[in-house]
């Protein structure tokens, strides 16, 4: 069933195609206003029907992309509503909101659980209207009205179209269950699209099909920011299959498309073979002498020099302070691409002056407003559905696939499906930044860290992202307040100019941030003569020193208990004391950025190589929503970073990516994984976001059992046991 | 353009196309076979993974000329009877995430068991290290091959 936000104009519960219908506004993230997304003109953009049958489904503004909102977003709804789990189904909504940013339970955990309240309310208003009992004698389960006094009982389905014609509870005052009443919430639940990610029936971007559709690539220039200067299609046209061939010109800032020359086949084989014979002088551009070695060197330089931007100070300067030891040391990190297991792509159709789109994306909303702009079209005029996604980690967010979607709307009549080839995602990516930074540290005698400095230099995200001459400085590239109390603290940034694309990859700054910060507490420890663990549990016991908050999205301070608490939990199911062979080592690490979280990994060191054993994560996440897909981000989370953390690099030579496919850009294969355990701390506190969650302390907990099994201490991404200091 | 009659899941199909054209896409664009993906073109992350006369192979290196005569199944066509036992495994062990690479990696697994119904991790390793997954579910599916190796047993 179609429904459109309109429908819903004035009035949040309806009756629709014979359903129940309550309409709601999810949150795309945290800080958002409830309902800001559509305003009074569209309100509601996530939909809960029970049908006459007592089935429910949730129309869902999220994308899935193997985080598992499909089934936790639907669990909270359940929860509250009391709805037959085996009955409840959930299908995308179109206009999906952004996703990202470890959001969507966190944000959505009280509006979700507020409309199956209404739900919930609702039927009970009405079966207690059919049976003439009070309200209060009435209770819900699984899909039922029951009246115990009388033993009646009631599908919510018969009791559709009374409740339909009645005013729902206001969603800001309904009553919501108290943790203890939970039945669904914290239970093992089984994500509702897996069996057909196991069947091939899962439809993913790529896989969309329609009549008469057409297959296109596009040959881009090589370096970043090139354009083509003249082709010839001649020999492209001769390819069998290939149907058109033509220029679409350069979409500059935000969009960030070089233009291109676009192959349309009769099969993607068709198109890509078009492609490769076609006869194109590339115009390389103003970036066409920039590699990786001169943005190290420029890195290097501004490292020597003072920053550009520095923190508020808090207490005084490093150098003033006198105290025994004094270290410092200097960490570096790569360009990293996303490497989705799905390329981009996206299919669409432009006909009688609508267009409709299928797209796997991480922000279908945004994706129509690129498109109707690029066509002129009215934004009402542009349907976007949004598919599963075979991965997203942040790059699906991006206007180019969409605005080059756009823009061959235009010259082809029938459907057609953009496809990026493997080698065109890994080498037009919007990057995971590189930099480098100098820590440095002060310890007092009895191993107190008295003083901590951070000055990063990197290819910031946010220079990259402002308009020409609207960059304006600020730390937002700087990790936030670290968990140990530091009376002395500097923070400083200097920008490294750069043209290569860069955007936010899984976890955005913390990738890189939470590297340094965990692997120098560790640097300081060692300075100390203390044991890691212990060093960081003593510092956490410390009085708090409160900091100035860096970030507007900080959130309220962090507790330390909570974080001690799964740093002790870690330590004990690790095993933090127990002797590992030679060659062995165990490293630790925590946060308290997305959630509570603390880490031990094991590895061994031999002939220069690092195999990683084991990782364990202990997590305090807040209200475990369903702990199968919560262990699945943790787990998921540590592999993906642990890739990153041993394997990955993009280096640029002549303005452009060297690596091109999964040959020369390694990701970790499986025999290389560890054996993964997770352990939750039970809690009833408000949810945090997993998503991103392992990012920040798998690679220092790695890099500290590295330097536990050799002494010697990696500093540089990808770890190598020959790294010569930077 | 040649036709080819190729026998995919037990059924004849004929397609129009040039014998070098990867197996790949002909299932996925003439055949509507879309379980079987494209990851990379380049036979280095098995996310096209197929059985021909069943072992398994990267269809985005094995040409329709190489394929004749030859029997092709594709995820689509793996149970034969309702899910294969492979495919149970992977559902009872929750192993995908995003899901785009679990085809190949089912095809893997499932090849793999035919002929090893028992084997180590290091067998495991060997036969499954073509097969990459971003979202790392590697530690699921180790645990889901294992799965569907005890229930053959038993």
């Amino acid at each position: 069933m179609k429904i459109s936000r309109r429908k819903f104009l004035g009035s949040s519960a309806a009756f629709a195609g014979g359903a129940f219908v309550i309409g709601f506004a999810l949150r795309s993230r945290a800080q958002d206003a409830p309902g800001a997304p559509g305003a009074a003109e569209n309100p509601f953009n996530a939909w809960i029907h029970i049908k006459a049958d007592s089935s429910a489904e949730l129309v869902l503004a999220r994308s899935e992309m193997g985080q598992g909102v499909y089934t936790s977003l639907p669990m909270l709804l359940a929860e509250e509503a009391d709805l037959d789990w085996e009955r409840v189904t959930v299908v995308q909504s179109d206009f999906s909101l952004g996703t990202g940013g470890s959001g969507s339970v966190r944000s959505n955990y009280l509006p979700l659980r507020r409309a199956g309240a209404q739900v919930r309310l609702a039927m009970i208003a009405a079966a207690a209207r059919a049976w003439n009992v009070p309200q209060s004698e009435c209770s819900t389960c699984k899909g039922e009205v029951s009246h115990p006094a009388s033993g009646r009982k009631i599908a919510y389905g018969k009791l559709v179209p009374d409740a339909c014609c009645q005013p729902i509870p206001d969603a800001k005052t309904v009553k919501l269950k108290d943790p203890s009443q939970f039945t669904l919430l914290g239970r093992e639940t089984p994500h509702l699209d897996i069996p057909g990610k196991c069947t091939g029936a899962a439809r993913f971007g790529l896989d969309v099909r329609l009549p008469g559709m057409v297959y296109a690539v596009i040959a881009r220039c090589p370096t970043f920011g090139g354009s083509p200067a003249k082709f010839d299609s001649a020999k492209a046209l001769a390819v069998p299959g290939v149907l058109q061939v033509f220029e679409v010109p350069a979409r500059g800032h935000r969009v960030f498309t070089a233009g291109g020359i676009v192959v349309v086949g009769k099969t993607t084989w068709a198109a890509m073979q078009g492609r490769k014979a076609l006869d194109i002088t590339w115009n390389f551009g103003p970036n066409h002498g920039e590699s990786s070695d001169l943005l190290r060197a420029q890195m290097k330089q501004a490292l020597a020099k003072p920053p550009a931007w520095t923190s508020d100070p808090q207490g005084d300067d490093l150098d003033s302070i006198s105290a025994p030891k004094r270290i410092e040391a200097v960490y570096e990190f790569p360009l990293l691409a996303h490497s989705t297991m799905e390329p981009m792509n996206i299919t669409i159709h432009l006909r009688d002056g609508k267009c409709e789109v299928w797209s796997p994306s991480q922000a279908a909303d945004a994706m129509r407003e690129v498109i109707s702009k690029e066509l002129e079209l009215p934004e009402t005029s542009v349907m976007v559905h949004t598919t599963f996604m075979g991965g997203g980690f942040g790059r699906r967010y991006q206007y180019d696939f969409p605005t080059e979607a756009a823009q061959l709307a235009r010259h082809v009549a029938s459907p057609v499906q953009l496809v990026w080839t493997r080698e065109d995602d890994m080498t037009h990516d919007f990057y995971r930044p590189a930099g480098m930074r100098r820590m440095r540290g002060v310890l007092d005698g009895q191993g107190n860290v008295l003083a901590w400095s951070d000055y990063l230099a990197d290819l910031a995200i946010s220079q990259f992202w402002s308009a020409p001459g609207q960059y304006k400085l600020d730390g937002s590239e700087l990790p936030p307040p670290i968990p140990y109390p530091v009376p002395h603290i500097r923070t400083a940034f200097t920008p490294i100019t750069s043209s290569v694309p860069r955007a936010w990859w899984r976890s955005v700054e913390n990738s890189f941030n939470g590297f340094a910060v965990e692997c120098f507490i560790d640097e300081l420890a060692h300075a100390a003569g203390q044991d890691p663990y212990l060093f960081r549990k003593r510092l956490l016991q410390l009085p708090p020193i409160p900091q100035p908050k860096q970030r507007d999205d900080d959130g309220p301070a962090p507790d330390p208990k909570r974080l001690l608490a799964v740093l002790d939990l870690a330590a004990e199911k690790a095993g933090w004391n127990k002797p590992l062979g030679p060659n062995r080592g165990r490293g630790i690490a925590c946060t308290t950025t997305y959630a509570y979280l603390a880490e031990v990994a094991e590895v061994t060191v031999e002939r220069d190589n690092i195999r990683v054993d084991r990782l364990v994560m202990a997590i305090d996440c807040g209200q475990v929503v369903n702990p199968n897909g919560a262990r699945s981000q943790i787990e998921g989370g540590m592999l993906f970073t642990m890739s990153a953390v041993l394997k990955e690099a993009i280096t640029i030579r002549d303005g452009a990516a060297e690596q091109q496919n999964f040959d020369d850009y390694s990701l970790l294969r499986i025999a290389e994984a560890p054996a993964l355990e997770t352990y939750f701390v039970d809690s009833h506190a408000d949810p945090h976001g997993l998503g991103e969650a392992a990012v920040w302390l798998t690679g220092p907990a790695i890099a500290n059992a590295v330097f536990a099994a050799t002494g010697k201490r990696l500093r540089r991404m990808p770890l190598r046991m020959d790294e010569k200091s930077t | 353009m040649a036709q080819f009659a190729l026998n995919v899941n037990g059924a004849t199909r004929t397609v129009q196309a040039d014998g070098d054209m990867p197996l790949l896409w002909a299932l996925r664009d003439l055949l509507d076979l879309t379980g079987t993906k494209y990851g990379c073109g380049i036979g280095m992350c098995g996310a096209c993974t197929v059985h021909l006369d069943g072992s398994a192979v990267r269809s985005c290196q094995t040409s329709l000329a190489d394929v004749r005569g030859r029997k092709v199944t594709t995820i689509e066509g793996l149970g034969v009877n309702g899910l294969h036992s492979v495919q149970k495994a992977w559902i009872a062990e929750q192993a995908p995430q995003c899901g785009y690479c679990q085809s190949g990696q089912i095809m893997s697994a499932a090849a793999l068991l035919a002929s090893n119904p028992h084997p180590t991790d290091a067998q495991i390793d060997d036969a499954m290290v073509g097969n990459l997954c971003r979202c790392g579910t590697y530690f699921r599916i180790r645990k889901a091959i294992h799965r569907a190796a005890q229930e053959t047993r038993s």
